[in-house]
């Protein structure tokens, strides 16, 4: 058991034993630390003015990820390396390439942004991705911007980006040291910073988060925290005991068989991409449009599943695709189909003391098509007005069977059972009957309205969302269907 | 003609003189390579004193009633508080406003809107004040509030007069004698600023009974008056400044008085410095917004689509104060025209009282609502007639004959013909109309719409008193030259574009001149940075000052040589005369030793505008700015989603001083618009309480929502016909009305599924609002 996290920073290594458990890295840096490079613009995650690096040695490489420094428990820096924009800044006697190429392209405005934005670029600098003009604006969807209409932004991320990877500066040049250090504070053991009434623990292993889990029914589960401790925040909540699930081996684990993928619980968002688009070209649309990097650098599986948001993005996706998901409880493990996992609004089939440890997501038989699809007021990194996720399964023309799930619809994501139904038997070649079926989603849902859209609106789209799955498995290309990213330029982009 | 900013108009050779001069130049942001760093100061970066406490306003889940009681007990006992306080703790005037007497900084006897601070938490922490705020037990006698502008017009709740705009005789008679007449309505609503600093102030005991003041205000004369009415000591002894306001967009102009106000009164209670930073949730509740309306019109037109007569009625929800409303209104009023001559015009405009937090400021005052009502009357003619949006457009322009303003102003700068046309040929928009009207007769789903639109807008206050500006300059011993001046700093490039002007005065290096931070003490009737007037008021100013100093350094170097003054000039960081060459700075420091003054005022009042508000008669505008945008925009006919495809943009900046800079401005602008026009929404519910008090539920532009295919040039070779800043034009404000062609196209795609309709579609067309206009054209989904 350890009693102080480690981390490096500007070349030595942190040691901190003596935080609150709800600390965040924000506050570290602005109110203790006295650094204010990284600016408070919405304290919930939202705007990426606070964005930091954080360093890890995988695959042979350093890799650096932005995260939100407000939405950043200080406990989960152990093991990583930690790069504000004031290390960025100090660490080299010219600018680094992304800020003189910001200064260059008349990128910054009224500045509040800017530090967040360079880290995020740094980030992207550093990553294995060759940039475009399209690459460099997705990378920046986390990153809020008033002033410049972000175009001279995106000029400058390309320009700064324009050697191929590896790209080279200070950072790179000292990674081998950096790789040392983070060697020399890796280690396997449990962290419990605090008492029993108040801590922040961060188990190494399965067995350890049982136990601890079982001990304190109270804890408060945390992965990617990028909800949890957004809703803290918001109502001023203290939280006294945090057990972070970000170093338990098993639950990061992505694994594949010939039929399945199963993702541990915590596996973010990011490490799922992959195997997630592999399984369906839609999902790479969906991933992408997931929070912004930030947040899926940290958000996880388990975090999506169990944090309750009606209009969550993925559980209709794993309902449509027939996922299970794992639990534990002590030693005791069940597995159960993930649409039985939501009893009603604000339940689930979830004990105390119980968590979520895996979830297995099947592939697409030979016979099965998928489709799914978000609306949200924005584009990209916006919460969900509904998320309609289908699977058909075809025999000769007919659907023979289908799974069709929405969130955003009803109290918890959902299977539309009355509309399958109705679906079962229809002809992809007579549009006729699908009329009918489709309005059966009237009694399979019967939404409310909400800030981001009227019931209304929400079972009208529902339907839609619907009749254009038809409409595309029936062979419309899905370029003649939808405004964006048509999975006919995935697939090709894949192949 | 124009230039392409990547190639061309870095600099610009000044006419008879061989050497490159800064006007012209794009020179970065001063602030950029500190912004880059993490190295500039916002006032919630700044070392605070020790001792410094902070404030938290607290207010009460109501929007409307009476209060009773204010049981503050379990606040004041709360760990680390120092003191609550209260309107009764106010020494003075409790009272923000410019003049209606309408905003208390602290709630008196009435909860006015959900949001109002009711009382004050100092305490030693943040988060120690943030708790301890939520123990408050206020007691009301709750009303129900009036929230929605439907509510505020059946209650017939004017909160000031109504404005109105009369030309012609007898616009009804016109209407009636028109072969067409269409009437529509549509809804628009109030955006969040949404700056990325949040309000933000820190007031500093002098020790001598006055306050030193760090707000983040658009107007710091106007902070430090409020602070000193409200603790009844002479203005002078407040000193309020601005170094430079993380955004502001208007919501920071008469917006960020309340919390340099409620930290002027805890540090004057406490005698202690006080820090007042909103949270984003806080701000986004607290803190005023743009105006939501409500817009009824009628036009009649002849087959041609030439409009014969405009009847328009707006109802403006102001919140529940004043504020700058007569101004917005005054913008709508003088922009419903927008680029357009409407031979008969009725345009009645009423001011609302809600329960809300008061509308404020917001980029364009007022003008986007006015342009947003022309565009439309434009789209629906089109339409109903089956004719060419544009083509309906240009029939309508001014034009010589047909060129006076509804308020009686003859247009002597008119350019939107020949910008429009080049625009229309740059961005190739017949031809692509064309592939469009292909596109939506074979899709079934998918619609496309382009639109061209132009923008005029007029450059001054309404309000003249705010058209000055004063400045001082100081040249220093070693021949830097330090500039303060009224204007705010916001990002939007005011301090190098003063730079500019001043360095290029003397000929010296951008370096050696030092642009101060806008303060309440140096210039204490500056008006605010705002109407994107403060460049052209401050610069002028600022070259009134250089040419007076100049003048007499001339003098002495003339009295000192023997030289003709007329031969002598500023060059390069010399000063020239005839053989003779001697360093800026050592000609400085020999009329030092001469004992002649070095420091000057620079004043200057801006000419020819006199718009009396009160007798509704004179010129309210010096010039116009004008511009021009095409979008292409993608319709989903089934979810109401759409995608941007294409932008192109022509913007007048008369002579650009900074082309970098300005084209930040136009983009910048143009993104907000697209905003304000397609995404974001502030939804209230029936109690008055904001939904959308996060950036999780009020959705901005992303860097993914610029269109891949954007294309902005300035439009060039056309100086201001007024006498301006080296033939400028103002650029704040009038890009922000570009987006107006992604409104105008999104209308048009839906107009697709159904030829001959006017869609109905409110601001913002969200997806839903999108398909509510579409369901007006097209049955829905299933049977």
């Amino acid at each position: 058991m350890r009693r102080a996290i480690r981390f490096l920073r500007g070349g030595s290594v942190v040691e901190l034993a003596d935080f609150a458990p709800d600390a965040t890295l924000l506050d570290h840096l602005r109110h203790v630390d006295r650094q204010t490079g990284s600016k408070d613009g919405c304290g919930r995650g939202e705007c990426g003015s606070c964005t930091v690096a954080l360093g890890a040695f995988e695959d042979g490489a350093m890799a650096y990820r932005p995260v939100n420094a407000c939405m950043t428990l200080l406990g989960s820096l152990d093991g990583k390396e930690l790069v504000t924009i004031e290390d960025v800044s100090a660490r080299a006697t010219r600018p680094h390439p992304v800020q003189a190429a910001l200064v260059g392209h008349h990128a910054s405005q009224c500045g509040f942004c800017t530090p967040g934005m360079v880290m995020a670029l740094f980030t992207l600098f550093h990553s294995d991705l060759t940039v475009d003009r399209r690459r460099a604006a997705a990378w920046l969807t986390g990153n809020l911007c008033r002033c410049t209409g972000y175009r001279p932004i995106i000029d400058a991320a390309v320009a700064a980006c324009a050697a191929p990877p590896p790209r080279r500066d200070a950072f790179a040049n000292a990674a081998r040291r950096a790789v040392r250090q983070l060697a020399a504070i890796a280690a396997d053991d449990d962290i419990f910073i605090g008492d029993e009434r108040r801590f922040f623990a961060a188990p190494a292993s399965l067995d350890s988060l049982a136990a601890l889990a079982g001990r304190h029914h109270d804890a408060i589960l945390l992965a990617g925290g990028s909800d949890l401790l957004a809703k803290a925040a918001r109502d001023q909540v203290t939280l006294a005991k945090i057990i972070h699930l970000g170093r338990v081996r098993e639950l990061g684990r992505v694994a594949e068989t010939a039929e399945a993928m199963t993702f541990g619980a915590a596996a973010t968002l990011e490490s799922m991409e992959p195997a997630m688009i592999a399984i369906d070209p839609d999902l790479g649309e969906l991933w992408r449009r997931f929070g912004a990097p930030q947040v899926r650098a940290v958000a996880t599986l388990g975090g999506n599943i169990a944090g309750g948001d009606p209009a969550a993005d993925l559980p209709p996706v794993l309902m449509a695709l027939g996922a299970t998901i794992e639990l534990r409880q002590d030693g005791r493990l069940r597995r159960l189909p993930i649409e039985d996992f939501y009893l009603g609004s604000g339940r689930q089939d979830r004990s105390r003391g119980e968590f979520i440890t895996e979830v297995t997501v099947p592939k697409l038989a030979g016979d099965q098509l998928f489709r799914c699809y978000k609306i949200a007021k924005r584009y990209d990194n916006d919460r969900a007005i509904l998320v309609g996720a289908f699977r058909f399964t075809l025999e000769r023309g007919l659907i023979a069977a289908s799974r069709i799930a929405y969130s955003g619809l009803a109290g918890v994501p959902k299977r539309a059972l009355v509309t399958e139904r109705s679906l079962r038997g229809l002809s992809l070649a007579e549009r006729g009957p699908w009329g009918p079926a489709i309005d059966m989603l009237a009694e399979d849902f019967a939404p409310l309205g909400d800030e981001r859209a009227s019931a209304a609106y929400r079972l009208d789209t529902a339907k839609a969302l619907l009749l254009k799955a038809l409409t595309e498995i029936r062979g419309a290309a899905s370029t003649s269907t939808r405004i964006a990213q048509s999975r006919e330029i995935v697939l090709e982009h894949l192949a | 003609m124009s230039i392409s900013l990547k190639v061309a108009g870095h600099r610009a050779d000044r006419a008879g003189g061989p050497e490159p001069r800064l006007i012209g130049q794009s020179c970065p942001h001063d602030d950029a390579p500190g912004h880059v760093r993490g190295a500039t100061a916002f006032i919630d970066d700044l070392r605070e004193p020790v001792g410094t406490v902070h404030v938290v306003p607290g207010f009460v889940e109501a929007s409307s009633g009476r209060i009773q009681a204010i049981d503050l007990e379990a606040v004041r006992r709360a760990p680390d508080v120092i003191a609550v306080l209260t309107a009764k703790d106010v020494p003075a005037v409790n009272d923000l406003s410019l003049c209606a007497g309408d905003q208390p900084v602290l709630a008196r006897d009435r909860i006015l809107y959900h949001g109002q601070p009711v009382f004050t938490v100092v305490a030693l922490s943040p988060r120690a004040a943030r708790r301890a705020a939520r123990l408050a037990r206020v007691t009301l006698d709750e009303e129900v509030p009036v929230v929605t502008l439907a509510q505020a017009a059946r209650a017939s709740s004017e909160i000031a007069p109504s404005l109105c705009l009369h030309k012609g005789g007898n616009p009804d008679a016109a209407m009636a004698m028109a072969a067409l007449t269409l009437e529509g309505s549509l809804t628009i609503g109030g955006p969040e600023h949404l700056y990325l600093e949040t309000q933000t102030a820190l007031a500093i005991p002098d020790g001598d009974g006055g306050l030193r003041v760090h707000s983040s205000t658009q107007h710091a004369s106007h902070v430090g008056r409020v602070i000193a009415r409200m603790l009844g000591i002479p203005e002078a002894l407040v000193v309020c400044e601005c170094r430079r306001a993380g955004g502001a967009f208007g919501g920071k102009q008469t917006g960020a008085t309340q919390w340099a106000a409620l930290a002027a009164l805890a540090a004057h209670v406490t005698g202690r410095p006080a820090r007042c930073r909103l949270e984003r949730r806080e701000d986004m509740i607290m803190s005023g917004k743009g105006h939501a309306a409500h817009v009824g019109w009628r036009v009649g037109a002849d087959r041609g689509g030439r409009v014969l007569a405009v009847d328009v009625a707006m109802d403006m929800a102001c919140g529940a104060a004043v504020d700058l409303s007569e101004r917005i209104a005054e913008g709508a009023l003088f922009h419903v025209d927008n680029a357009y001559f409407y031979p008969e015009l009725r345009f009645l405009l009423r001011r609302l009282r809600t329960d809300c937090v008061p509308a404020t400021a917001w980029r364009g005052t007022g003008a986007p609502h006015g342009m947003l009502v022309a565009e439309q009357l434009m789209d629906a003619v089109a339409l109903a007639l089956k004719l060419d949006p544009l083509d309906v457009r240009k029939r309508n322009l001014y034009r010589v004959g047909r060129d006076v303003t509804p308020y009686g102003l003859p247009l002597s700068d008119n350019i939107a013909l020949p910008l429009i046309e080049e625009l229309e040929r740059t961005a190739d928009y017949r031809a692509r109309r064309k592939a469009i009207a292909q596109h939506n007769y074979e899709s079934e789903i998918l619609k496309k719409g382009i639109a061209l639109t132009p923008v005029k807008f007029g450059a001054a206050f309404t309000d003249n008193a705010f058209n000055r500006a004063e400045v001082h300059m100081a040249i220093r011993g070693d021949g830097s030259v330090e500039l303060k001046h009224g204007g705010a700093e916001l990002g939007q490039g005011l301090n190098v574009k003063l730079a500019q002007v001043v360095a290029d005065e003397f000929g010296l290096d951008l370096g050696r001149v030092v642009v101060r931070p806008a303060s309440s003490t140096i210039l204490p009737e500056a008006g605010p940075t705002a109407s994107s007037m403060t460049l052209d008021l401050n610069g002028m100013a600022a070259r009134r000052a250089a040419e007076t100093l100049k003048k007499r350094l001339i003098d002495h170097a003339a009295a000192a040589t023997g030289i003709d003054p007329r031969l002598i000039r500023f060059d390069k960081g010399t000063i020239v005369a005839g053989d003779h060459c001697l360093s800026f700075a050592a000609l400085v420091d020999s009329a030092a030793r001469a004992r002649l003054p070095l420091a000057a005022q620079g004043s200057y009042v801006l000419p020819k505008v006199n718009w009396d508000r009160l007798r509704g008669q004179g010129r309210p505008f010096l010039y116009f700015v004008y511009g021009a945008a095409c979008s292409e925009v993608t319709v989903d006919t089934l979810t109401g989603e759409m995608r941007l495809d294409r932008v192109d943009i022509l913007q007048d900046c008369g002579t650009s001083l900074n082309p970098e800079i300005d084209r930040g401005q136009i983009e910048g602008g143009f993104i907000q618009g697209l905003g304000w026009l397609t995404m974001e929404e502030i939804v209230h519910d029936e109690s008055g309480r904001i939904l959308t008090d996060a950036l999780a539920s009020y959705k901005i532009p992303l860097a993914t929502t610029v269109p891949a295919d954007f294309h902005v040039q300035l439009f060039t070779g056309r100086p201001n016909r007024e006498i301006t800043l080296h033939g400028a034009k103002a650029v704040g404000e009038p890009p922000l009305m570009l987006a107006l062609s992604v409104f105008s196209a999104v209308t048009q795609a839906i107009a697709a599924l159904k030829p001959g309709a006017v869609p109905a579609l409110d601001v913002p067309a969200t997806p839903e609002a999108v398909m509510r206009a579409v369901r007006r054209l097209k049955p829905g989904v299933g049977g």
